[in-house]
């Protein structure tokens, strides 16, 4: 069985982003750029099952510009078997949008046939947590969402997906083949160390276009303006009991 | 043991002080002070020892081996040659109360007491010289005695605080005293009564000044987060905590020069100067707690020392309170200054015996866009060292931190610390190195970064490695670094030597330490910032 994992390239996580001048867009190119934290958990569990043998062969797959090629060579230090690398060059103004994704993932699919797609559950630049779920509809698999744990079973073809929802945990059972999106608590991904850098090296990665894949990937929307949320006022510090009920009397007006 | 305790820099100044004066008002006093140690009229109990002949050599007086200035290597190796040499007539002179050798300066006995810590020395008299020699080498495992030189607190002097300081700045209560008589190891544990918190160099100057008349001891604190105890009162000094003065001056946006007052926390300063571009030239594990005055008075080297230097070169100016409440005003921001005597590097690593540092003018380096972070294992400790060696060939411009690690500490870290996840896990391999590079350019230095690792692993310098792929292992590999002093904490009582060693000899400590002392029972571990050794 292949593994199919779809990883986005995006501001890491611990940086202090800032929205650009011109407030057209948050501004990347100062930026460190990384793998997409729910996307290394998804090539994480992609790993463990072909480790478990439940799989023969992972496929990390990403859409972007040139530069995204860094973190498909990230998935394949991790160990990841090939890659495949759509290219876009992406627009500020009409980024690409989960359904576009979902659309070029979907032509993928059907090409390389995997018996599972696994994905982050969502992207820390946008926070859309659409395009898993928009990948199952269009392919009309079943789709496990927010998983906190996934058994394989490969004799019966199926997954049991432990999911977190605000409820507490809901453990489905699935068809293979099945599209998986990771949550947090699902693994801690693996450090990519030399000698697996060193063999990802010699590793293919395949280049492809959207064109190519006969996918449609107009945007309907447009960001208009970008603007950081008001900062926070200071807190002020008083003296005595008496200033505290006189604020809250007459500027905060709550008494 | 050849290397003892005494070696660490930061030995008790206000310890020392006392038995200093009051030896070389001893000297001074008695009447036919034998000022030549060299007296012909013993040759047969003078060996001739090492020192006296290195400094006979030399041709001029060399004081004790206090370490206050921190010389380094050079220095450490000849008190190495002085301690054998003086281990091996132990009995001798012990007997004879001939410890220590120097040749004074002729025609002395006119200085007076307080002119200088070296012209104390050599005035001493020889039975002096050898208690003060055992006060400075066991200072930290003996009890010492309070000098009845120094006064005792009484009302009147806090009433005068209150008046300078106000009620807020002179702080009494029992809690908050005690919090501040404590190290942050929880090892030294002072008396005093009085905690003071200045908010201007104004203020210092008056409390100075006043303990100055009033002959009270003061200890100067900061972020109290030294290792070593110097820090905190010894007996009742009265406590001044700059903690109060953290105000940032001004800075330079186009030079990088920062001017800040000495209470700033470290760590607040990054932050600032991070929004500006620039980054501080230290950082340290005790980043959050420790302020920059404290940072400048011990000469702290940090994790950055490899690449931007010491605090020597990073310190452009000082505003520095005396003893007597003097202030001196050194606070230039030019990069090269050459009027008059260059007296701010008497202050750095002083540790507050000589003044308390109230403003700072410091250089703050470009911050540079890409970091990789690389954590490695080799099997021996002469691999770390070509390996450190190689690093310094290959990465070049870029390398910005090198840390040396053993097994133990990793071990220690992954089980004391929470939230660490291990790089390297089911691995046997002995020692373990943590390299940092920051460049400008993200992928050439990843390139650079990579290849280098990939040579270094075919020529077998390394075993094993993995490469931060994003910020958060970064910073999971730093936090195992800097976390080896908290989870030493937890274990136990923990005896921390800061020392400067030849780079050969590093590991040597660690394994002849380790063959006197039941390591299964006690954990003796090596961290080292290799840079400094360099």
């Amino acid at each position: 069985m292949k593994i199919l994992v779809a990883v986005k390239r995006v501001v890491d996580y611990a940086v202090k982003v800032r929205v650009k001048p011109d407030r057209t867009a948050v501004d990347t190119a100062s930026a460190k750029m990384s793998m997409n934290p729910f996307c290394e958990i998804a090539v994480e569990e992609a790993l463990r099952l072909r480790e478990a043998g439940a799989a023969a062969e992972v496929v990390a797959a990403t859409v972007g510009p040139a530069a995204s090629a860094d973190t498909l060579r990230t998935a394949l230090a991790m160990g990841a078997d090939r890659a495949v690398h759509v290219l876009h060059d992406p627009d500020p103004a009409r980024p690409l949008l989960p359904l576009a994704v979902a659309k070029i993932l979907r032509a993928l699919a059907i090409q390389e046939n995997p018996g599972l797609f696994i994905l982050g559950k969502q992207a820390i630049d946008d926070d859309c947590n659409q395009t898993g779920q928009m990948l199952a509809g269009l392919l009309n698999w079943p789709q496990g969402t927010f998983a906190s744990k996934v058994i394989v079973d490969k004799e019966k073809q199926t997954a049991t997906v432990e999911r977190e929802v605000d409820g507490g945990i809901e453990t489905i059972c699935l068809d293979l083949p099945a599209v998986i999106t990771t949550d947090l608590r699902l693994n801690q991904p693996r450090y990519a160390t030399l000698p697996n850098i060193m063999k990802a090296k010699s590793k293919v990665i395949k280049k492809v276009t959207p064109a190519e894949l006969n996918v449609d990937i107009r945007s309907d929307m447009e960001v208009v303006q970008v603007d950081e949320p008001p900062k926070r006022k200071a807190g002020v510090i008083l003296s005595s009991v008496d200033e505290l009920l006189d604020k809250l009397k007459n500027e905060a007006r709550v008494l | 043991m050849a290397i003892l305790p005494f070696l660490s820099s930061r030995t008790r100044h206000s310890v020392l002080r006392g038995p200093l004066r009051e030896a070389g008002r001893r000297a001074l006093l008695s009447p036919a002070a034998p000022t030549y140690v060299h007296s012909p009229a013993r040759p047969a109990e003078h060996t001739p020892t090492l020192p006296s002949t290195e400094f006979s050599s030399t041709g001029h007086r060399r004081p004790p081996p206090l370490d206050w200035t921190g010389a380094g290597a050079r220095m450490i190796s000849s008190s190495v040659g002085i301690s054998h040499t003086r281990y091996g007539s132990t009995n001798h002179t012990l007997n004879s109360h001939k410890r220590f050798y120097w040749v004074p300066r002729p025609q002395r006995p006119s200085y007076r007491p307080g002119a200088g810590v070296a012209t104390n020395e050599a005035h001493q008299s020889v039975n002096d010289s050898f208690e003060v020699q055992r006060r400075t080498f066991g200072s930290a495992a003996e009890p010492i005695q309070r000098n009845p030189a120094y006064s005792v607190l009484n009302p009147d002097d806090v009433s005068y605080f209150k008046s300078i300081l106000g009620n807020n700045g002179v702080v009494q209560d029992k809690d908050r005293v005690a919090v501040a008589n404590v190290d942050w190891m929880g090892k030294y544990k002072g008396a005093s009564q009085l905690l003071l918190l200045p908010k201007s160099t104004n203020e210092v100057s008056k409390i100075l000044a006043y303990c100055d008349s009033r002959r009270l001891a003061v200890v100067p604190q900061g972020g109290n987060t030294g290792l070593v105890g110097g820090s905190v009162p010894v007996h009742d000094e009265v406590i001044v905590n700059l903690g109060g003065m953290d105000k940032i001056v001004s800075f330079d946006n186009v030079n990088g020069i920062l001017t800040c007052e000495a209470g700033c926390v470290l760590e607040n300063l990054s932050t600032f100067v991070e929004n500006e571009g620039f980054i501080m030239p230290l950082d340290l594990g005790a980043k959050g707690s420790c302020q920059i005055g404290g940072n400048i008075s011990t000469n702290a080297g940090g994790l950055r020392f490899i690449r931007y230097g010491s605090l020597h070169g990073n310190v452009l100016g000082l505003e520095v309170v005396l003893a007597n409440g003097t202030v001196l005003d050194m606070l230039t921001t030019l990069r090269k200054d050459n009027t008059g005597y260059d007296l701010k590097h008497l202050f750095v690593g002083s540790e507050g015996s000589l003044g308390i540092v109230t403003k700072v003018a410091i250089l703050t380096p470009a911050k540079l866009p890409s970091t990789n972070v690389a954590f490695l294992s080799c099997n021996d400790y002469m691999s770390c060292q070509k390996l450190l060696l190689a690093a310094r060939r290959s990465l070049g411009e870029i390398i910005s931190a090198f840390e040396f690690m053993d097994r133990q500490c990793i071990d220690l870290a992954m089980t004391h610390l929470e939230g660490v996840h291990n790089p390297l896990p089911n691995l046997p391999y002995k020692f373990y190195v943590l390299i940092e590079t920051t460049g400008s350019d993200e992928s050439y230095d990843k390139a650079k970064l990579e290849a280098f690792l990939l040579r270094s692993m075919e020529d077998g310098l390394v075993t094993d490695g993995v490469i931060a792929q994003d910020i958060s292992q970064a910073s999971n590999f730093w936090r195992i670094r800097e976390g080896i002093s908290e989870a030493s904490v937890k274990v136990g009582a923990v005896y921390k030597y800061d020392l400067s060693i030849p780079v050969e000899k590093l590991y040597d400590i660690v394994e002849e330490m380790r063959s006197r002392v039941i390591w299964q029972k006690y954990w003796v571990m090596a961290t080292l910032v290799m840079g400094i050794c360099i």
